[in-house]
């Protein structure tokens, strides 16, 4: 029952201290983790973002310097200079050694006809009129195409330009190299799954991506998502997870730029750094929980063991207080009894007088009616015995004090019982301290507990035994121990030995107040009696007086 | 012819009726009284040798109080207190007060009785001083 509320308080006093400290603990961890990841992931959205500009603005400037070249040839020739194909040779050597990057050069007539080519292939005489390029590069002056096919069936873009050379205008076109143009763009792949190509505004990749896909094919991207400044979207990959593109519209073709790459391998970092975290928040538990469970159990315990020795104290005080409550009713019965045993005692008299004017011849029952008389009168006497001994408890107040040699007392104690005990045949045997101080008390008293202390140990005995007197002074206190080697007293009835009327003793012999009345000469002296006592051993009863210096006269 | 006169003085009427009866039945003048108050009205009338008296009597006058007015009315009776365990103290007072002696009830007759005996002597003895003494009186003026 006890224990049960114990162990209730003990769970309460755990749950409580390791919510409240384990739940901000959590919480803490929980929010710098998500804190630390947003900002990781920022950065690293910040990081690709300005990789595809960068690299946008280098593709940029690639295709302006190719314009420019080409700009700068057609404007600086006439036609007929072009289409001779040993000055058409020196342009393009010239144009391939300082910018590089063509694949090809072609003069193209207004009609659509290729008029001179220089180049792998052989284009010449071709006519574009109907290739959709050559009406933009009409239209707009400079055209910078989409990759495709074409007549040489191999992926490539052009470059055009438009000259007006008087009345007459024509075009100069070249095929840029995919191998020097594609490295170009790759060089802004990072890491192992980190990618970067180009694709048109249809989503159709313009160079050759790391992963996914075919240069041409169509890529899963929507170009629409990306805005006119560097922007980042993230998709999710059913194996690769999450991926991050940062894409970057090129200025001069309306292509997009695309960095992209996986969140997992760029995270990785982020990752070691919440395994960290994970750990440290972990032992912290550990280390909260274990030391919570070992503060409340000992906590708990001190509590139990306070609380035992509380309520020691309380069954203590409440014997006492029994006790003293028992002495004060004993003596009020007592009291009423005695009135009315002053007139019986009278009354029995009183007829003990009559009876002897009776005649003895006439009164058959005379002498029975003498006999019985007697025997009231002979236990009239010992209800006068006990009312005697309660009316005593209750007149003795305040002790007498005067100074006292115990031993000397113990001397005297003993030599009034020595005849009782050696027809018993029994030895009293004592081992009295010789520094003994002389103190301040009330020696009748003192007398009257060793007395019953002694006889008890004597009627405890009953035949042939010792009994041990020892006096010693400890602390500021005189000890006298008297033990007997009786039968002891049986544990069901050491609780009661010092409540009045309690007697193991024949009813002729004792009236259970000897160590009732010894208790309380005791408590009123400031001193104490305890016992010890083990059934088939003995008892030995243990009186503490304090020492208390008579005042010199 | 009696002895002496006694006066028993208790709240507790069979006590009184009954030590009266053994008194008388022991030829002593005894006489009953169940207060304090009905003692001195008994006292003012006629003379008692000796008074056994309860130090304790509930309702009217009690003992100690009742002793102080015999001294006043008769001071050559001889006072007996009688007094249960708890009035020790006040018995003691009593005496101060010139009680002869005290008993502690219950109390057999066999051990009252001696005390009556040796109250009466005192007073008796004490009473032959003074006739001696008025004889004296009277023969130097004779």
């Amino acid at each position: 029952m006890k224990a049960s509320l114990y162990i209730n308080l003990q769970r309460k006093i755990i749950l409580i201290v390791l919510v409240v400290s384990l739940v901000p603990l959590v919480i803490l961890g929980g929010t710098i983790y998500y804190q630390f990841a947003r900002m990781y992931k920022d950065k690293i959205e910040e990081q690709i973002k300005y990789r595809a500009k960068a690299q946008a603005e280098a593709v940029d400037v690639f295709l302006k310097e190719r314009i420019a070249l080409l700009n700068t040839v057609a404007c600086t020739h006439t036609f007929s200079e072009l289409i001779d194909e040993k000055r058409l040779s020196e342009i393009f050597s010239v144009m391939n050694s300082k910018g590089g990057a063509f694949v090809d050069l072609g003069i193209i007539k207004n009609n659509g006809q290729q008029a001179a080519y220089m180049g792998p292939y052989d284009l010449l005489g071709l006519n574009y009129y109907e290739q959709r390029w050559f009406g933009e590069v009409v239209r707009k002056g400079i055209f910078i195409s989409d990759v495709y096919f074409g007549y040489r069936q191999l992926p490539h873009f052009i470059i055009a330009v438009l000259r007006q050379e008087n009345r007459n205008s024509w075009i100069l076109r070249a095929t840029i190299d995919p191998d020097v143009f594609c490295p170009i763009v790759r060089s802004a792949q990072m890491g192992k799954t980190g990618d970067a190509y180009i694709v048109n505004v249809a989503g159709v990749y313009q160079t050759q991506p790391r992963f996914d896909g075919k240069l041409l094919s169509k890529s899963h991207l929507d170009t629409a998502l990306f805005g006119r400044e560097a922007s980042v979207i993230e998709q999710k990959d059913g194996q690769k997870g999450e991926i991050l593109y940062a894409g970057y519209w090129l200025k001069t073709p309306r292509w997009l730029l695309v960095v992209s790459q996986e969140v997992a391998e760029e995270m990785s970092g982020l990752l070691v750094t919440r395994n960290v975290e994970i750990i440290i928040i972990v032992l912290g538990l550990l280390a909260i929980v274990m030391v919570t469970v070992f503060m409340t159990r000992l906590f708990i315990s001190r509590l139990r063991e306070t609380d035992n020795k509380i309520d020691t104290m309380n069954a203590q005080l409440m014997h006492s207080d029994k006790l003293a409550a028992l002495g004060k009713m004993g003596a009020s019965v007592a009291h009423e009894i005695n009135n009315p045993l002053v007139v019986v005692v009278q009354k029995i008299g009183w007829m003990e007088d009559l009876l002897d004017e009776e005649d003895p011849q006439k009164t058959k029952n005379l002498e029975e009616y003498k006999k019985t008389i007697s025997k009231i009168d002979y236990h009239l006497e010992r209800i006068r015995k006990v009312v005697h001994n309660m009316l005593g408890y209750a007149r003795r107040m305040e002790p007498r004090f005067e100074a006292v040699d115990i031993n000397e007392t113990l001397d005297q104690t003993i030599d009034l019982l020595e005849n009782y005990a050696l027809v018993n045949n029994i030895n009293i045997q004592t081992d009295l301290s010789s520094s003994l101080p002389i103190i301040a008390n009330d020696k009748a008293q003192l007398q009257q507990v060793f007395l019953n202390l002694i006889s008890n140990a004597i009627d405890a005995i009953s035949k042939d035994g010792l009994i041990e007197i020892e006096s010693r002074t400890a602390d500021s206190h005189i000890v006298v121990t008297i033990s007997d080697d009786g039968p002891g007293i049986p544990k069901d009835q050491q609780r009661r030995v010092f409540e009045p009327f309690f007697t193991t003793k024949e009813t002729e012999k004792g009236t259970g107040l000897g160590l009732w009345i010894s208790y309380d000469i005791m408590e009123k002296m400031g001193g104490t009696i305890i016992f010890e006592s083990k059934v088939g051993e003995g008892s030995a009863f243990t009186v503490k007086i304090p020492v208390v210096l008579p005042e010199k006269e | 012819m009696e002895l002496f006169s006694v006066l028993v003085v208790d709240d507790e009427e069979d006590f009184v009726e009954t030590l009266v009866n053994r008194l008388k039945k022991r030829t002593i003048d005894a006489v009953g009284a169940p207060s304090g108050e009905d003692a001195l009205e008994l006292l003012g009338n006629r003379e008692f040798d000796v008074v056994i008296l309860d130090i304790k009597m509930p309702g009217g006058m009690d003992g100690i109080e009742t002793l102080k007015e015999i001294k006043k009315i008769q001071p050559l009776s001889e006072v007996i207190l009688l007094t249960g365990h708890a009035s020790v103290e006040s018995s003691i007072e009593g005496m101060r007060c010139g009680a002869f002696d005290y008993v502690l009830k219950p109390i057999k007759l066999e051990e009252l009785f001696p005390k009556i005996a040796q109250a009466f002597e005192k007073k008796d003895v004490h009473n032959q001083k003074i006739r001696s003494a008025k004889i004296q009186h009277s023969l130097r003026y004779w």
